[in-house]
């Protein structure tokens, strides 16, 4: 008998009481302003939530930042933001993107009880981007907006995830004598950039 | 002492010996526990997320065969390669032998509870593999050649001055340094030469999906994260416990987890893995290393539900005094008091008594897991096979024949009101009664409770 055969003859050989396993569906926690929620929840953990009426915008938007106006190497996902320094497009090797200042990348939707975005690999070639750069921007639709995790799990399909992740804030720790410290591994900083009208998680403006 | 039992009690004399350094690691601890109220507080379903994850996790138990054929037949699915381990010498040899094949010599590794329980590290470094530990409070300890004191902050033990001394010695910052933002900064470059070398990346696991054969690791420095971006190699290593049957179960495994482990939210980094990095390889390695016995335990069974939160430990009124090296486990606290005197009672004994029953533990647990009657139970099963010292049982043998006589009991409760307070100091304060030590035995009142109530009655009436 091998290791997997053994294993599972001794849980199958044990029966243990059984407990149904519960409906999820309930009343969970909504926000009347998701969005303000998710700005208020963003700061304390360490972030920035900013606003631009249109992609258009976003390019002036960035400029005034002063991690991006310091930035050499800059890889932008998210037209129409320019990159800047080497052509990211001919990366292969992530270790290439050590040098990166600013990673702008593109978000999938929000979560306002937790100030999470979630970033799926599709939209972003090498992940490694998301952690290597010195700061991370996230660009996200203003009206993808949910109100909790479980809305947020309910509308990702786990079929067509092969790597996704939700990102709160900026990499931080707190190991040394637990004081916060911004920036452990990770980007120092990040900016979350709702783009777009402002229609709420009910479709309703914010 | 017998060398082959802990003494949680002489462990905690030499803790607790620095009365200022026991204040300050119970003060630590006790801030941590605080934030942890204002984030549960702030959310009103919290006991119904409770609720949630403690069905789901037994219901999981009483179906882990099936929920663990169902993980392996997606993950192979998607391309994911699943190794079974039973015990954690055949865990070691799993991940050495993928490393081998690879010619792999150069490791990082995030957080993982189950790779310390396995010994993991000083084996790959005995066949010649450098493996570091990329956390910081992980790297914290592993320079200083300690385990982790803390299954969430493992070096919530040490102050600052000390890992300015450590990364003195071992990363060349300026001698004396002892702001954190500096050595967290040192420890940023120092440690991002080891993910820039690093040939493969290995991570514990929070929770592994049965429905998607994907797994969810949650950090906050993204060392995880940086750790398998960036080689080709992703190893998780996880214990049979950490499957949760539906990916919309993450829901309220991801609400509850930060929110009762540090007050956050949610963590920083939330990352869910169902397949390799493009062009690379993950790999599971699931560990059973007795779990499967724990769970035929009617008794002990629901300590495997267990997220490894950290709360029950940051609440121990015994954990915060006595500090994580005093119980001698890699899981230290209730929950390790629990999960090693149940499955090593001879070694563990004195853990269960490592504790005040107040059930604190039981109050912040996220899933609902019994500890503090675990614990009681877990002395009636050591006293059963008489793992106590003889002074203890005889003690108890005596108590218990007293209290089981109402008129043995009175005789002595009045002989002792009359009598103790006449003895010389010399006779109540010695070795012997170790109550003595730092504290007055209380003024003896004149009539005991029920001489008082006696007489109540007989007035009422």
């Amino acid at each position: 008998m091998n290791s997997k055969q053994a294993i599972l003859a001794q849980l199958q050989q044990t029966r243990v009481p059984d407990v149904a396993l519960p409906d999820l569906a309930g009343t969970w926690l909504t926000f009347p302003q998701p969005h303000e929620r998710f700005a208020e929840v963003l700061e304390a953990v360490g972030g920035r939530a900013l606003r631009a009426r249109s992609a258009d915008g976003l390019p002036q938007l960035l400029a005034e930042l002063p991690v991006f106006q310091s930035a050499r190497q800059v890889w932008s996902l998210v037209p129409p933001v320019p990159s800047r320094g080497e052509d990211w497009t001919r990366v292969t090797d992530p270790h290439a993107l050590e040098v990166l200042d600013v990673c702008v990348a593109p978000g999938a939707f929000a979560v306002a009880e937790s100030a999470a975005v979630w970033i799926a690999q599709d939209l972003v070639p090498h992940r490694a981007g998301l952690f290597i750069a010195q700061h991370l921007v996230l660009v996200v639709p203003a009206d993808q907006i949910v109100h909790n995790m479980h809305e947020a799990y309910q509308r990702i399909d786990p079929r067509e995830v092969q790597f996704g992740i939700f990102v709160s804030g900026p990499s931080k720790t707190a190991d040394i004598e637990q004081s916060l410290v911004i920036g452990a591994h990770g980007p120092r900083s990040l900016t979350v950039v709702f783009v777009g009208a402002d229609t709420g998680p009910d479709g309703r403006g914010a | 002492m017998n060398p082959t039992h802990i003494d949680h009690a002489a462990d905690a004399e030499s803790f607790i010996a620095n009365a200022e350094r026991t204040q300050w690691h119970d003060q630590a601890l006790w801030f941590v526990r605080a934030k942890r109220d204002r984030a549960v507080w702030a959310v009103p379903e919290w006991e119904q997320l409770r609720s949630l994850g403690a069905q789901i996790k037994r219901h999981t138990l009483a179906h882990l065969a099936e929920y663990l054929a169902r993980f392996e037949t997606e993950a192979l699915r998607r391309g994911i390669h699943v190794h079974w381990a039973r015990d954690a010498d055949e865990h070691n040899r799993i991940v050495l032998e993928i490393l081998r094949q690879r010619g792999v010599s150069r490791v990082v590794k995030s957080k993982s509870m189950l790779t310390e329980e396995c010994h993991l590290n000083p084996f790959l470094e005995r066949h010649g593999i450098e493996v570091v530990d990329t956390d910081l409070g992980e790297r914290i300890v592993q320079l200083r050649q300690e385990p982790p004191s803390h299954i969430v902050l493992p070096a919530i033990h040490i102050k600052r001055q000390e890992v300015g001394e450590t990364f003195h010695r071992h990363l060349g910052t300026d001698a004396g340094a002892t702001d954190p933002g500096y050595l967290a900064e040192a420890a940023r470059g120092h440690l991002r030469d080891k993910f820039m070398a690093a040939q493969a990346g290995i991570t514990g696991v929070n929770f592994a999906v049965a429905e998607t054969g994907g797994v969810v690791v949650c950090t906050n420095e993204g060392n995880a994260d940086m750790g398998i971006s960036l080689p080709p190699l992703h190893i998780a290593c996880l214990g049979i416990e950490k499957l949760i049957p539906r990916w919309a179960d993450l829901a309220v495994f991801t609400r509850l987890l930060a929110r009762n482990a540090t007050g956050q939210p949610i963590t920083t980094y939330t990352s869910h893995f169902q397949g390799p990095i493009p062009g690379g390889e993950l790999h599971y390695v699931l560990v059973d290393n007795g779990r499967g016995t724990l769970r035929a335990d009617d008794e002990y069974r629901e300590s495997l539900c267990c997220i490894r939160c950290g709360a029950c430990l940051n609440t121990c009124p015994v954990y915060r005094r006595s500090g994580g090296y005093s119980y001698h486990a890699t899981i230290p606290g209730p929950i390790g008091s629990v999960l090693n005197a149940a499955q090593d009672p001879k070694t563990f004994y004195t853990l269960p008594y490592a504790c005040s029953l107040c059930g604190s533990c039981a109050d912040v647990c996220p899933v609902k897991i019994p500890l503090d009657q675990q614990l009681l139970h877990l002395r009636g099963k050591i006293a059963a096979k008489r793992y106590l010292p003889l002074w203890k049982r005889l003690l108890m043998k005596t108590t218990s024949f007293v209290m089981q006589r109402t008129w043995l009991y009175s005789l002595a409760g009045r002989l002792a009101r009359w009598w103790l307070p006449k003895l010389p100091r010399f006779l109540i304060y010695n070795r012997l009664n170790a109550w003595g030590n730092q504290r007055e035995i209380p003024q003896f009142p004149r009539q005991s409770f029920r001489e008082l109530y006696r007489k109540r009655q007989q007035h009422e009436q």
